[in-house]
């Protein structure tokens, strides 16, 4: 059967390009976000002289030495968390066709939390160094961020292998989650009932995600991997759209949903785990970012996926800005500051509904 | 093109549901699957592209076999409207842009676009390229759905009870539908059903099932008081009324209540 006597409609052209403009808009607001990020601080750096120095100039060294030692690095790593969590976010909710659907879904927060209490209260790696608390140091930090690494990718090993017994299903793998969680949580708080105070304190304190804990290799590592998941989510939009109009229609187009389902869900959970390893905890981005970007520019994976890339990183790099100035000369890590920063603005889009 | 279906058995896990289906479909033909709830009417129905994996038997496409067949392949052959519609926050002709997903490469051609403005206009639903699925009638949403199947470009249909949401007027207005593309394009399509008028108007062969196996099946001679009441369990009487054959059920057993 063919159709041939169609055309491409005026108006549905139109409201693709206004999608486009929204994304465009999102981008271009990133980068003026970045740029401010990098000027505001204990020290202020006049805008100019930040892109200045970004542009290869020597303005002054002090300034070269914050901004490439510092700010850039830590801005950078708000944005490609903040575009990982989020990304992986809006897959696991399509996989998962759950709403809740989040990085931490499946527990890899709690497990990764649990590979640092490990580390710190068993193997003894110490305590953490802060900025802000200096009597909290973990010596030998690698050894940490293995550790809870592992412990991520135990989660997804077991909910792999369960899911292969009981079959890919969503409820099989959003319940085997929740229940790795508590598992995790349980296992936490049973090291930190035996530890001493300072073991306790570096454990709480690795929990409290901070982007300014990674060093430029880790942040070109951690970049890498989000940005390979990306490119992975986007060219699986279709297949995505196709499962998010339910499970017999995407087998009726030839999806092979199963394996869709399984790749998808390792692919998030290895972006999870790589940010969680060198960050700590940052929950809310990745449950709330493509909520909010749906409210504004709708469900189509499309625009969805890449909207909420953009949407992360805004909403992390905007939370540690305020975190690094509302308390100056202290520094609050980032993860207490998301939900402060999002939950308001995500009720707001949840009171007024969709955008017409 | 034609599916042909042979010695078909499908379990869910050790309980039989359909047990030695053999039958075939031809080139513009409307098929009705019939029988009681709960015989495996959608079972077979999604047997026939592979949704479900029957344990014996082999289903035919054109002489190849489906299950040694590529999904895509099968998707460009075969549309299926299942009887559950998801919604979500896309329009209408998103929705039905994704019906060429089984066609497209790494993104969307113009032609895909053509392709979806001219099934919009096929079926009379213009107006409603840029509504939100999520705030559609039922009626609607099963416009979208056929449409949806439509541009997959398929030789056959599968229709899971298109009927099954709808009032009279949008029951009557799918169904003339579906027959008339199935005429003008020289397709088939495959229903499973519960309103026998329906079927017994729209569909040129019928397929009883009745305990996981054929009971009846051929044209419209099949379709007597005796075969309804041995599938049905239901007595009933066959008439003419306007010159429209009917299916009334002999006698309203009233229920005791217990």
């Amino acid at each position: 059967m063919h159709f041939a006597d169609g055309e491409v409609p005026g108006d549905y052209v139109g409201y693709v390009h206004k999608k486009v403009l929204w994304l465009t808009g999102g981008f271009f607001f990133l980068l003026v976000l970045l740029v401010y990020s990098i000027s505001v601080g204990a020290v202020a750096i006049p805008v100019s002289d930040v892109f200045l120095t970004l542009f290869g100039q020597n303005v002054s060294h002090q300034y070269d030495a914050i901004i490439w030692n510092i700010r850039l690095p830590q801005a950078l790593t708000a944005v490609a968390a903040g575009c990982g969590l989020a990304v992986a976010g809006v897959a696991m909710q399509s996989i998962l066709r759950n709403p809740l659907g989040s990085p931490f879904t499946l527990g890899i927060s709690n497990a990764g939390a649990f590979g640092a209490a490990f580390s710190v209260i068993v193997l003894g790696t110490g305590t953490m160094q802060s900025r802000v608390a200096d009597a909290i140091t973990i010596n030998n930090p690698y050894v940490t961020t293995i550790m809870a690494f592992l412990f991520c990718l135990l989660a997804t090993a077991v909910i792999l292998l369960i899911s292969r017994v009981r079959g890919a299903s969503p409820e099989v793998m959003v319940l085997a989650g929740v229940a790795l969680s508590s598992l995790f949580t349980a296992g936490t708080m049973f090291l930190q009932y035996f530890s001493s105070d300072a073991q306790l304190a570096a454990v709480v304190f690795w929990t409290f995600g901070d982007v300014g804990r990674a060093n430029w290799p880790e942040l070109g590592f951690m970049s890498l991997i989000v940005a390979a998941a990306t490119v992975y989510f986007v060219a699986n939009r279709w297949n995505y759209n196709a499962i998010d109009a339910g499970d017999e229609t995407a087998k009726g187009l030839g999806v092979n949903v199963g394996r869709v389902r399984l790749a998808g869900m390792v692919a998030a959970a290895l972006v999870s785990a790589v940010i969680v390893a060198f960050l700590g905890v940052i929950g809310f981005v990745g449950l709330v970012c493509p909520h909010m970007v749906r409210r504004v520019i709708g469900d189509d994976q499309r625009y969805l996926i890449p909207g909420s890339c953009l949407m992360g990183g805004i909403l992390l790099l905007a939370s540690d800005t305020v975190a690094r100035v509302i308390v100056a000369p202290y520094v609050l890590p980032v993860a207490v500051l998301t939900a402060f920063m999002g939950a308001p603005v995500f009720i707001y889009l949840l009171l007024r509904g969709y955008r017409r | 093109m034609t599916l042909s279906v042979q010695d078909l058995s499908f379990f869910y896990w050790n309980r039989e549901v359909l047990n030695e289906i053999a039958f075939s479909i031809g080139k513009c033909e409307i098929v009705a699957i019939l029988g009681p709830n709960g015989v495996g009417k959608t079972t077979l129905l999604k047997c026939l592209n592979r949704i479900l994996q029957p344990r014996e038997g082999v289903v035919y496409l054109d002489g190849k076999d489906l299950f040694r067949l590529d999904g895509s392949e099968i998707a460009r052959n075969i549309g299926y409207v299942p009887q559950r519609i998801e919604t979500g926050r896309l329009t209408a002709f998103d929705a039905v842009l994704l019906g060429r997903k089984p066609h497209i490469g790494w993104d969307i051609s113009e032609n895909d676009l053509r392709m979806v403005d001219a099934v919009f206009r096929r079926l009379a639903m213009e107006h409603l390229r840029l509504s939100y699925i999520d705030e559609m009638s039922g009626g609607e949403l099963q416009k979208v759905a056929i449409a949806r199947a439509l541009v997959q470009e398929p030789r056959i249909l599968l229709l899971d009870e298109p009927t099954s949401n709808l009032d009279l007027k949008n029951q009557v207005a799918i169904l003339s539908t579906i027959s008339r593309i199935v005429r003008e394009h020289g397709i088939s399509a495959v229903m499973t059903m519960h309103d026998l008028n329906h079927a017994i108007r729209y569909a040129d062969r019928f397929i009883f099932l009745r305990n996981g196996r054929i009971h009846a099946h051929g044209g419209p001679e099949t379709i007597t008081p005796k075969t309804i009441e041995e599938v049905y369990g239901l007595p009933v009487i066959i008439g003419k009324l306007g010159g429209v054959t009917c299916i009334v059920p002999e006698s309203c057993p009233v229920s005791t209540g217990a």
